[in-house]
């Protein structure tokens, strides 16, 4: 058998693959958080809810009415970003002008709403999602065998990732929003409506949320506490990774998912811990993060 | 001069930052083309006036009216939209945009603003660091990309914070220049301005803040006679 660093190449490459899928969603997730929180600075703890509707808005469409898979990674998301426009509109809108932990208290009671919620109709048990036909089954690497949808998620990950950032650091919208988060007040006085691009952008990162879970349907089951664990791990990211920088939240998303994945291969006892121990010492170290910009 | 027509017209406004109360009832008045500056010392009220005018102050009660619009019930975003461009006294270059990003970011009010090769001939160093981050410009390019923003757009009149501000001799010149070239246009400014020498230079009228209130205003032609007096009140 092939070793690598004394363990079996099957395992390490086994685990690196877990950690990647991992990272592919903490990336997604940590990606919406750093857009939200640069924008709104609203630290939005409804995003593991927000994941979770995702997910479950495609276990419904599926279960009420047939619509497949892909239909449902565009129309979960829509339906998605239009409960987090309606939510900025009439409620977040409110609390900008007052301390930053209102914004954060009332999005963590709200959490405890959506999932206290999908948890009295739905159970707290899981609910199976099927794999689409065409991604399911796996293809053997030779090294290893590699399900086909895992890797779906790796290059879909990717795509949105990489897509979302473009949008941001290429295009008008973009400059408009970069702009808007430097100096919102300016931006508004150039002509700009910004309380618009508050709401949109609300209603943008809820949907990459609810992408995300849409797409972690198949792989974990659709369960109203889905988030509630994921979205403490993806604030450590963003933390991690810098408050409010978008590149900082992606490559840190794949980078701590895949050292999580490594720390299961070489040292298991410590896989559910590494984020946060390099959380404190990042914070230590350099409080605005990897990426962050000094605050 | 008093020909012209009205364009901005401030009565009695009165503006507020949260419980202190700032101005006191100003009043004054742009005529179309013109240029005029708002003198005074630290903390009268000049900046709070800009603001307040924009609206990006919004407590203040009283009349603003600006080309035939009432600007007082309007959200902040409808201002440049009604013809009027703020350029603040910290210039508001954004880090994370490139020079260009920085020029192209206002959108565009009328068509009666210059293109962008008209704005790289009067700014031939924003050409030259167009991909440049916009705040590794030195002070008196970012000064000069803060009104180039705003002369893309086509806007009416054109609100100057403390422009010459910690500027070179030679880059105020420079300013001073530009600023002759938009009046030239037919631009509208009004000015605040701690620079007194750069300002009589420009100005066609001025008014004297004290206290939040304006205490007097005068035509350039009477400003040697109130040399003496001017001197007494702004302390220079």
């Amino acid at each position: 058998m092939m070793m690598i660093f004394g363990i079996p190449i099957q395992a390490f490459l086994g685990q690196l693959l877990i950690g990647l899928i991992n990272g592919s969603f903490y990336a997604m997730l940590s990606l919406g958080l750093a857009i939200i929180f640069g924008l709104l600075r609203v630290i939005n703890f409804a995003h593991g809810a927000q994941y979770m509707m995702g997910a479950f808005v495609g276990f419904l469409l599926l279960s009420w009415i047939g619509i497949n898979y892909w239909l449902a990674l565009l129309v979960a998301p829509v339906i998605v970003g239009i409960t987090g426009i309606v939510i900025e509109r009439f409620a977040l809108r409110r609390l900008y002008n007052l301390d930053h932990l209102y914004g954060l208290l009332f999005t963590f009671g709200l959490a405890l709403v959506i999932e206290g919620g999908f948890r009295y109709v739905y159970g707290s048990s899981g609910q199976p999602y099927a794999t689409p036909d065409i991604l399911s089954g796996g293809v053997n690497l030779g090294f290893m065998y590699l399900p086909i949808y895992r890797g779906w998620v790796v290059v879909a990950s990717l795509i949105v990732c990489i897509g979302t950032w473009l949008l941001i650091e290429k295009t008008k919208l973009g400059a408009y929003l970069r702009a808007a988060t430097e100096n919102p007040t300016l931006v508004q006085s150039f002509g700009i409506n910004v309380p618009f691009l508050l709401t949109l952008t609300y209603g943008l990162g809820t949907a990459l949320a609810a992408l995300a879970g849409i797409m972690a349907a198949p792989i974990y089951q659709v369960s109203p506490l889905m988030g509630s664990n994921l979205v403490i791990v993806v604030f450590a990211i963003v933390v991690v990774g810098g408050m409010g920088s978008i590149m900082g939240a992606i490559v840190t998303g794949y980078m701590l998912g895949i050292l999580e994945g490594l720390t299961k291969v070489f040292y298991p006892e410590a896989s559910n811990i590494v984020i946060f121990v390099i959380m404190a010492i990042v914070l230590l170290v350099r409080p605005a993060g990897l990426f962050g910009r000094d605050v | 001069m008093t020909d012209r027509q009205s364009l901005l017209s401030v009565r009695g406004l009165n503006a507020w930052y949260d419980e202190s109360h700032i101005l006191h009832g100003v009043d004054l008045e742009v005529r179309e083309g013109e240029t005029v500056t708002i003198l005074g010392r630290n903390g009268m009220g000049k900046t709070t006036t800009l603001r307040s005018i924009m609206g990006i102050l919004r407590k203040r009660t009283g009349a603003i009216d600006f080309d035939g619009k009432d600007l007082m019930n309007r959200p902040l975003h409808h201002t440049a939209r009604a013809g009027i461009g703020f350029v603040p006294e910290e210039r508001g270059i954004f880090a994370t945009l490139s020079v260009e990003e920085n020029l192209m970011l206002p959108p565009i009010v009328s068509k009666n603003g210059m293109s962008v090769d008209e704005i790289y001939e009067l700014f031939p160093n924003l050409k030259e660091r167009r991909s440049s981050q916009g705040t590794k410009l030195s002070g008196g390019e970012q000064q000069m990309l803060a009104m180039a923003r705003m002369l893309r757009t086509g806007v009416k009149m054109l609100l100057l914070d403390e422009p010459t501000e910690g500027l070179a001799p030679v880059i105020v010149q420079r300013i001073g220049e530009i600023l002759q070239t938009l009046k030239q246009r037919g631009m509208t400014i009004l000015l605040v301005e701690q620079n007194f020498r750069f300002a009589s230079k420009i100005s066609d009228r001025f008014y004297v803040m004290d206290h939040g209130v304006v205490t007097e205003g005068f035509d350039v032609a009477e400003l040697p006679a109130r040399m003496d007096t001017l001197h007494e009140v702004l302390g220079v």
